[in-house]
């Protein structure tokens, strides 16, 4: 089999997927938009560097 | 009687009596989007905050995007998928990605409980929009690209969608040559240009303050002067550097 072919195949995985009670959500998914609810909760409550004493 | 002088870049050209087309686009253009605007020093002291980063991040994701695809597109399919390097380079061109509309989803966000959209920034909301909807279109054919069993169940399960709509004949996911076309060349340019003009109103507007913003605060009215007006001069109190946040 050719290289390139073998690795396309190889690249290929079956992934993790969560469920509940009907709801499902590949965890690649549900990783990324944890992780965007946290910036946005994080872009808010932070402070930014060299800001403090700024009117 | 005074003497005609030989013009020179440093002399500030007479606007008032542009005739040609292109005389008139500079002045257009010059009273829409003065040098200090489209490159200003200063920017209110509300911009120092993490609320305005997410634009900027995006961006510098799109940059990486877009080298990272120049040279994957340079050296070819067998390249990215048999070397480490190319494999590397691939992987980069993907996590980018993955950046780029984490960035953007949360600037979307930001910029929604703002109200982003307020004196008059209607248009630079709509171009924020349709660059996220351009950018999907350009992610879903990169995944079409990856030459591999994820990227063929994917065209075989879009293609019943996309004839269902009556775009197939015209853009056949399972034809690869054609979307190699769509996704490096058409659809970059698209984002592009998109994104460039997003970017361009940002700067004719200013960046939007944020709602508890008094009305009488006067880096409101410093933000967006009238067109043939200058920008009055703020105090070291009332700016900062914060260049580049959006």
């Amino acid at each position: 089999m050719p290289g390139w072919l073998v690795a396309g195949v190889a690249t290929v995985g079956a992934g993790t997927y969560l469920g509940w009670d009907g709801f499902t959500i590949q965890l690649g998914n549900l990783i990324v938009i944890v992780a965007m609810l946290v910036l946005f909760v994080l872009a808010l409550v932070l402070p930014f560097p060299g800001g403090k004493g700024r009117k | 009687m005074t003497a005609p002088t030989k013009p020179t870049h440093s002399v500030p050209v007479q606007d008032d009596d542009a005739h040609t087309w292109t005389g008139k686009a500079r002045r257009w253009m010059l009273g829409k989007l003065p040098p200090d605007k489209l490159l200003p020093e200063d920017q209110p002291s509300y911009v120092m905050s993490w609320a305005y980063v997410f634009g900027m991040g995006a961006i510098a994701s799109l940059l990486w995007i877009i080298v990272s695809g120049v040279v994957l597109g340079l050296n070819g399919p067998q390249w990215y998928h048999v070397s480490s390097l190319g494999s590397f380079i691939n992987s980069t061109h993907l996590w980018s990605v993955e950046l780029f509309f984490m960035f953007m989803v949360v600037h979307l966000w930001l910029k929604f409980w703002m109200a982003a959209w307020r004196g008059g920034r209607a248009l630079t909301w709509i171009t924020g929009m349709v660059s996220f909807v351009v950018s999907i279109v350009a992610a879903f054919t990169g995944y079409l690209l990856q030459t591999n069993f994820d990227s063929q169940w994917i065209a075989f399960e879009a293609k019943d969608a996309l004839n269902a709509v009556g775009v197939g004949a015209w853009f056949n996911v399972t034809n690869v040559g054609q979307l190699f076309v769509w996704h490096i060349t058409l659809l970059p340019l698209a984002v592009g240009a998109v994104v460039v003009l997003h970017v361009l109103l940002v700067r004719v507007h200013g960046v939007v303050p944020p709602l508890e913003a008094a009305g009488s605060d006067a880096q409101l009215h410093d933000s967006d002067p009238a067109p043939s007006q200058t920008l009055p001069p703020v105090t070291a109190q009332e700016s900062t550097k914060a260049g580049g946040a959006a």
